[in-house]
């Protein structure tokens, strides 16, 4: 066997490595979990092509004129039917002929039964002889980037990664420490930082993994652009998980049950699910706690990520978030050093 | 002249003919509990020594102290001639340590933990060599979650060998273990101090320290009440037998009460004390002493209901020091 393979920081690591691919829920909620969530979302928030609206008419001459426009469909009904329907929301308009003309039927307050008026009557207006006084043409625009899914994705990035440098740092150590591992570890020569090196590296190395995957993931399925450099996005991954390795290494250093720590970890992600924009703006926020928002270490991840993604900003010009980020890694690091339990 | 010759066997103790083990006035206190008070203990190289005593003794705070995971209120400690301040690196690499009850990970082999283990270790056995010695070749590449109590405690023994200490540490090394696994882990022992290594364990099992054990500290209450052998220990008990028993008076329901003087008077006798209703004394012959305390107790109209002999135990020893059981606590 090799020199490396031998050193204690090597064993460590790839004890770290064997333990976390040896738990199916781990890979679960590492792996597969961000990509349904990607999915789901994707689904839901889909741009779907423009509706086309249901109309009712009395009269098939005044109906024939509704269907000619692509962006109705209209049925021909007697007016008790045709308000039934209406009131029961199987058709957004009624139009009926009266002797002077034509009536409709619609509910204001509805933006697509709006819709439908302007459509029915320009139909029936063109039906009739009406020219355009100004002859106009569609240009249809659906950009890549300011769709949803485009916004979610980077979300859901930081989101996953501040989960699993979490869970993956402040679990295991707390369970080391409960089970009295920690006490045997540190009762044998091994050198203290490379314990808490080895979960730093094993973090990094599924970093590689899980990034690759989420974000292959969502290139190839949803088209999510990368107008940033690639190897930018690959720098704040690493400091974004740094940040939230010292983090949980900081809710771990002292609980000595799991209980503890889940209640410690819940107290400090909870607040970062809801405040730093996973998924809406976290602009929405009020002016007053903006400041806090902004200081969360989420929150700095995603904007840069999202500076990064979707408007190729440079490292350089994420700066800010980079320093808020830079300084959750260091802080948090400092002080677990000082309070670890070794026992 | 004299000053100078202190100076030499200092020497020599570094270089390897002192002690294994030194404390001296070693106190430790948690809070208001004092766990240990004023310890003094010395252990030869290649010796086997055991800690004996209840639970809440002291002897894991002890233990813990020497291992260097405690840091004694007072006192010094010095192992192989260093102590923990100035080389713990060194001692770290140098002894080897078995704690009471660590789960080492569910997931991982045994092979692996032993790697592990192995890679702290500048020097040591190969993991294979541990992996025999501890007998688990069978389970190499099982889990450590699906293993036995008693092989659980054989990898926490592989583990504390596995850099080829000079000095060994076993905290209770076989508690909770059914008898037959704990036979087993008393070969394994067996086989260590045949290989000179020096070993030092805790236990309050009596029947272990006696099978294992070159010399025995007795601990009550963080101190140490007696030291020696187990032989010389159980020859201060003053008679090598011990005779149990219980009476009721001739009618079988009526409670019978034994004149203690009467029977302690019986030649060859030496102790006399009452536990949970049954009498126990202390006899040098046996054989005459027996069919005395029939006649005693036929004298006194009383009825046998329960009659036991054994060969004193550091049970006794214990018993006959504190006045309590073992077991009690």
């Amino acid at each position: 066997m090799s020199r490396l393979a031998e050193s204690s920081l090597f064993q460590l690591t790839a004890v770290r490595f064997r333990l976390l691919l040896r738990e199916p829920e781990a890979i679960f909620w590492i792996f597969i979990f961000p990509i349904l969530l990607a999915v789901g979302l994707g689904i839901a928030f889909r741009n779907r092509p423009a509706d086309v609206l249901q109309v009712g008419a009395t009269t098939t001459q005044l109906a024939q004129a509704l269907a000619a426009d692509k962006g109705l469909t209209a049925a021909t009904m007697d007016e008790a039917t045709g308000t039934h329907a209406l009131a029961t929301g199987n058709i957004l308009l009624l139009a009926v002929q009266t002797p002077q003309g034509v009536a409709y039927k619609y509910d204001d307050t509805n933006p697509d039964a709006r819709s439908a008026r302007l459509l029915a009557n320009r139909a029936i207006q063109i039906a009739a002889g009406r020219q355009e006084a100004v002859p106009a043409q569609d240009q249809l625009v659906h950009e890549t980037g300011a769709r949803y899914i485009d916004f979610v994705v980077p979300g859901l990035l930081g989101m996953n990664l501040m989960g699993s440098a979490m869970w993956g740092l402040g679990f295991s150590i707390v369970e080391a420490r409960q089970k009295k591992l920690l006490k045997r570890m540190v009762a044998s020569p091994m050198p203290r930082w490379q314990y808490l090196m080895s979960f730093l590296l094993s973090r990094l190395a599924m970093l590689v993994i899980e990034v690759a995957v989420f974000l292959g993931f969502a290139r190839v399925a949803f088209g999510v652009p990368f107008r940033g450099s690639l190897w930018e996005l690959g720098v704040l991954c690493v400091l974004t998980s740094l940040a939230f390795s010292a983090l949980g290494l900081l809710v771990a250093s002292r609980a000595k049950t799991m209980e503890a720590a889940s209640g410690l970890m819940n107290l400090v992600m909870l607040p970062m699910w809801i405040l730093s924009g996973v998924f809406f703006s976290a602009s929405r926020f009020p002016a007053v706690i903006q400041p806090l928002v902004r200081a969360l270490p989420l929150t700095a991840a995603i904007d840069a990520m999202r500076g990064n993604m979707l408007q190729g900003m440079n490292l350089g010009q994420l700066a800010v978030p980079l320093g808020i980020l830079l300084a959750w890694f260091v802080v948090p690091f400092a002080v677990s050093l000082r309070i670890f339990r070794w026992r | 002249m004299a000053e100078s010759q202190t100076v030499v066997s200092e020497k020599l103790a570094t270089v390897g003919n002192g002690p294994s083990l030194l404390l001296r006035g070693v106190r430790k206190a948690f809070g208001e509990v004092v766990a240990v008070n004023g310890l003094d203990l010395e252990v030869a190289r290649g010796e086997c020594f055991g800690l004996l005593g209840p639970n809440g003794a002291g002897k894991t705070t002890t233990i813990e102290i020497c291992e260097g995971l405690t840091a004694p209120d007072d006192g010094s400690v010095e192992l192989l001639g260093m102590n923990w301040r100035d080389s713990a690196n060194e001692l770290r690499q140098r002894i080897g340590i078995q704690l009471q009850e660590t789960q080492f990970p569910d997931k991982l082999t045994v092979e692996e933990t032993l790697r592990l283990f192995r890679s702290f270790y500048r020097r040591g056995l190969s993991v294979d060599e541990s992996i025999k010695t501890a007998q688990l070749e069978e389970k190499r590449g099982a889990r450590v979650g699906g293993l036995s109590g008693g092989q659980k405690q054989r990898l926490a023994m592989a583990c504390a060998l596995v850099g080829d200490p000079e000095l060994l540490f076993l905290d209770e090394p076989t508690t909770g273990l059914d008898p037959q696994a704990r036979r087993h882990l008393w070969d394994l022992v067996d086989e260590l101090k045949q290989a000179g290594r020096t070993i030092i364990l805790t236990t309050h099992y009596m029947e272990e320290a006696e099978r294992l054990c070159g010399r025995v500290a007795i601990m009550d209450h963080g101190k140490v009440i007696a030291l020696g052998t187990p032989q010389q220990l159980i020859a201060s008990v003053g008679a090598e037998h011990i005779v149990e028993i219980a009476v009721t008076g001739k009618d079988e329901n009526a409670h019978g009460v034994l004149d203690a003087a009467l029977v302690k008077a019986i030649p060859g006798i030496q102790s006399h004390r009452v536990d949970a209703g049954l009498h126990q004394f202390s006899v040098s012959e046996l054989h005459t002493a027996v069919p005395r305390i029939f006649a005693a107790l036929k004298e006194q109209g009383l009825h046998l209901s329960e009659f036991r002999t054994h060969s004193a135990s550091l049970e006794d020893v214990f018993v006959g020091l504190t006045g309590r059981n073992l077991r009690d606590e």
